[in-house]
């Protein structure tokens, strides 16, 4: 920090970047730089909010977590997370290397980060892919054909009694079924759960917890999915806009824009990728590590 | 604010000191600006065309309560007032979004602190002039997604988007969160802008403690803006995907949780409160030590409490959901921190009273607002303390007690001090005089307007009537007829206040330098400013003190504020605070 510090005032040096509302050169670094902290926060808090839905049906529904992450492709997201990781670290020597005035190294070592931003999206990208081929979805669309670790699912609802079988079109509620012993209520007319119990004294007697549906698997996974979505989405969202970004740094660090004198888009550009890394590194675990 | 010995030689620029207005010509050279003052005067119309359209939907719904049945939309039979109703659901849905998404959260910053926090820190411009204007044009794009919305099939869920409701109507609420996603992301950047600006642009000399107190009060909305946003900006992406997607995260239907929903929600529309003001103190903390030309009171105390009110309003979002399901040891907790809450404004009010305690008040525009926002304010604080007590709000929730009380706020707090602003930078914005009898004469008219309309509603709701009712019991009647009254005198205060403002423009008196005699800079340079504000960067002295009126002294000829000793001469002053303030006798 200190040294980034030291290495902006050499800054003062090179003035044709110099804003017109600025005194020196050194003060518009050191705006662009709270600026750029600033807007990382508002990012920490935009995904603050999926993180924390993360948390309420983790702990609404544990056993959902535990049985949907198996659908992920843990090798896949180990990958990523290698290969994002080693990205964050060229990142960081490309800034170093704008520090220093390394043209060629800044170059190789933003177009290695190039590479692994689109490396991640494309591994992603098919597990996305191959997620769709199983209707691993979100909410209404999540209509799996086989469990976890490709496990054939056992469709209950031929076990059941033809009076039950009968009663989804009547009624739309819980059906209790006594004869799986183990399980709790059931939904009868479909694999969507009803609704969570209502504020307190407002549940329904049959307040139980479905924890088997009609295939053999936790109420609600539907939910795991679309946290699983939405979280990696906007992720991979940001990992999109970063390398358009840093292409646009290596267009501009080819072009021969950025020295010692000033280099603060490579360094604001740097800080962001570090962000989209850190986020990344806490979404790993939380979502292909349950077990 | 001038110094003597420095003044006469200090006037180096001879010619015409430029105007900001008129230097640059062309529409183009206004929608591409990236002048501050430009774009805060842009913000400015902005602002009040959402705001007629706001306050006449306002003056709808009042009018459909004249009478029981509802007077514009109601019906022979249950089936054609049930389908009329749901037109009113769109109205005050559309009244609600419009008022606190387009004018009550970015016209202060966005109108007045754009023009004025680079003049009161003495720079040229905001830290990112062109994120100034990204971030004024993603309020117009957000704005016109919103109208695009209403075209299409106004929203009526109320301005809360409460789920599952939200999730299951079939007007065009897509469209319309994507519009307030624009303008939070505006909201963002406004904030952004102004907390680098401050950190970063002040002047030499212009210590923390030296900011003038509308900064901090910028300062700290700043920070509830970035913090808070994020959150809103989340969860109506959230909302959209609900509809377009069906992900469950909010539909109990799928598992999800609606409460989820409003806990999201209200962490970032309760700080957005303070959003709305915070800023509104700040023009008070202005305009109260100015007009009772003496020191404030209680600097460091008005200061801190607005970082303290920023930062417990984050901890308070709860009180909305006392009745919602929440268990009663969060209810308790959320209690506990409104009722904290309440004591930095309190402290605030101690303060301005004692500004004004022995001052020599001058009853100006500006000062008549910023008397009726002590009154107005206080009653809309005191009813949120009542609502903030769990016993009660369990009989007033959802009532017109509500209303009332949020009304007092909002409006008595907020947009009050808002005109009261206007009225006070007016001249420096413009150039400008106004006419001050017809400004008075509005102002008071707005005061007895306001209390009109909304007292009665505290009683009605008081004695039990919901809020959002289209139609209402007859013994109900003589409250709403008045306050309907009310919102008719205010329609009349607003009509004469946007003649005069425009009669102003185009043949007010030409303002001086310092027609308030304030000491904060904007009040050293030009009426109106130069492009780059100050023909000469503003030099701080060792005892600048923006409230400090010992060395100004008021001239008639030149119809406003002049320095001790340059009496006569009314031109910009480039270096303040050279002069130490007397010792308080």
């Amino acid at each position: 920090m200190s040294e980034a510090a030291s290495v902006g005032e050499r800054q003062n040096q090179g003035c044709e970047h110099l804003a017109h509302h600025f005194d020196t050169p050194q003060q518009q670094f050191d705006a662009g730089k709270l600026g750029m902290w600033l807007f990382l926060t508002t990012e920490l808090l935009l995904f603050s909010g999926l993180f924390c839905a993360y948390a309420v049906y983790r702990a609404l529904h544990p056993e959902v977590f535990r049985y949907a992450s198996q659908y992920l492709d843990m090798p896949s997201g180990l990958a990523n997370t290698l290969i994002l990781l080693t990205s964050g670290l060229t990142m960081a020597l490309a800034v170093r290397f704008a520090q220093t005035g390394k043209k060629i190294g800044l170059a190789i070592c933003l177009f290695l980060t190039i590479c692994g931003g689109l490396g991640f999206l494309g591994l992603h990208g098919y597990e996305y892919f191959t997620n769709y081929r199983q209707k691993l979805l979100w909410g209404l669309d999540y209509n799996p054909t086989r469990g976890p670790h490709g496990k054939p699912l056992t469709p209950i609802l031929s076990m059941m009694p033809p009076k039950v079988r009968a009663k989804p079109a009547e009624s739309p509620g819980w059906t209790r079924l006594d004869q799986l012993g183990k399980v709790g209520f059931i939904v009868s007319h479909s694999d969507i759960a009803p609704a969570s119990p209502g504020p307190s004294g407002a549940a329904p007697q049959e307040k139980i917890v479905a924890i088997a549906s009609p295939y053999g698997q936790p109420a609600n996974v539907q939910l795991f999915f679309s946290i699983y979505y939405l979280m990696t989405g906007l992720h991979s969202l940001h990992v999109l806009v970063g390398v358009i970004l840093i292409t646009w740094l290596l267009i501009r660090a080819i072009r021969g824009d950025f020295g010692p004198g000033y280099y603060t888009p490579v360094d604001l550009i740097g800080m962001y990728w570090g962000l989209v890394d850190m986020i990344w590194m806490f979404l790993f675990p939380l979502l292909y590590l349950i077990h | 604010m001038a110094s003597a010995t420095a003044a006469p030689h200090v006037h180096a620029p001879t010619d015409s000191p430029g105007n900001y207005l008129t230097d640059k010509r062309g529409i183009a050279s206004w929608l591409f600006t990236l002048d501050h003052k430009r774009l805060g005067v842009m913000y400015l119309i902005v602002g009040m065309l959402a705001f007629f359209v706001g306050g006449m939907l306002a003056e709808v719904i009042r009018t459909q309560l004249l009478v029981p049945q509802g007077l514009i939309f109601n019906g022979q039979t249950p089936q054609a007032a049930y389908a009329a109703y749901k037109h009113y659901n769109q109205v005050f849905t559309l009244h609600g979004i419009i008022m606190v998404f387009m004018v009550l959260i970015p016209v202060i910053p966005g109108a007045l602190g754009n023009f004025t926090v680079p003049l009161l820190l003495g720079a040229k411009d905001v830290a990112f002039p062109r994120l100034n204007l990204l971030s004024f044009w993603l309020y117009v794009f957000g704005t016109v997604l919103a109208i695009i919305s209403t075209l299409l099939g106004a929203v009526d869920t109320g301005w809360t988007f409460y789920t599952p409701f939200s999730i299951q109507t079939e007007t065009y609420v897509v469209v319309m969160v994507l519009g307030l996603f624009l303008i939070g992301f505006s909201s963002i950047l406004t904030g952004l802008n102004f907390i680098v600006s401050i950190h970063k642009l002040r002047r030499p000399g212009m210590s923390w403690f030296r900011l003038p107190l509308f900064l901090w009060a910028t300062y700290a909305t700043s920070i509830i803006q970035v913090a808070a946003t994020p959150v809103i900006g989340v969860t109506l992406v959230l909302l959209a995907l609900e509809r377009i997607m069906h992900i469950g995260i909010f539909n109990p239907a799928l598992g999800g949780n609606p409460l989820l929903f409003q806990d999201f929600f209200w962490f970032y529309s309760h700080p957005a409160v303070y959003i709305m003001i915070l800023p509104a103190m700040g023009i008070i903390s202005e305009i109260v030590p100015v007009f009772s030309r003496k020191h404030i009171f209680g600097y460091e105390a008005i200061a801190l409490s607005s970082l303290a009110i920023a930062l417990i309003g984050f901890l308070v979002w709860g009180h909305h959901m006392y009745v919602n399901g929440q268990s009663a040891e969060l209810d308790a907790i959320f209690s506990f921190l409104t009722f904290l809450v309440a004591v930095p404004s309190a402290i605030k009010v101690f303060n301005w009273l004692g500004t004004m305690y022995k001052g020599a008040i001058v009853l100006h525009t500006p000062m008549l607002y910023a008397i009726s926002f002590l009154i107005l304010f206080t009653i809309g604080g005191l009813t949120g303390v009542i609502l903030g007590a769990l016993a009660t709000n369990v009989v007033l929730h959802d009532t017109y007690f509500v209303v009332g009380h949020f009304h007092y706020v909002m409006f008595g707090g907020t947009i009050i001090a808002f005109l009261g602003g206007l009225h006070y930078w007016w001249p420096k914005m413009f150039g400008r005089m106004y006419n001050e009898t017809l400004a008075r004469i509005a102002c008071i008219l707005l005061f007895i307007g306001v209390n009109v309309t909304f007292f009665p509603q505290l009683i009605v709701g008081a004695e039990g009537m919901p809020r959002r009712y289209a139609h209402y019991l007859p013994v109900y009647q003589p409250y709403m007829v008045a306050s309907s009254i009310g919102a008719y005198i205010q329609l009349a205060a607003f009509l004469l206040m946007a003649g005069y403002l425009i009669h102003s423009l185009a043949r007010g008196k030409k303002a001086p330098v310092n027609p308030w005699g304030g000491g904060s800079l904007e009040w050293t340079t030009s009426s109106p400013p130069p492009e780059d504000n100050f023909q000469v960067a503003p030099e701080i002295g060792d005892h600048y003190d923006p409230y400090d009126y010992h060395h100004l002294v008021y001239d008639a000829n030149v119809g406003g504020y002049v320095h001790v000793d340059s009496p006569g001469h009314d031109a910009p002053v480039y270096v303040v605070g050279s002069i130490p303030r007397p010792v308080a006798g």
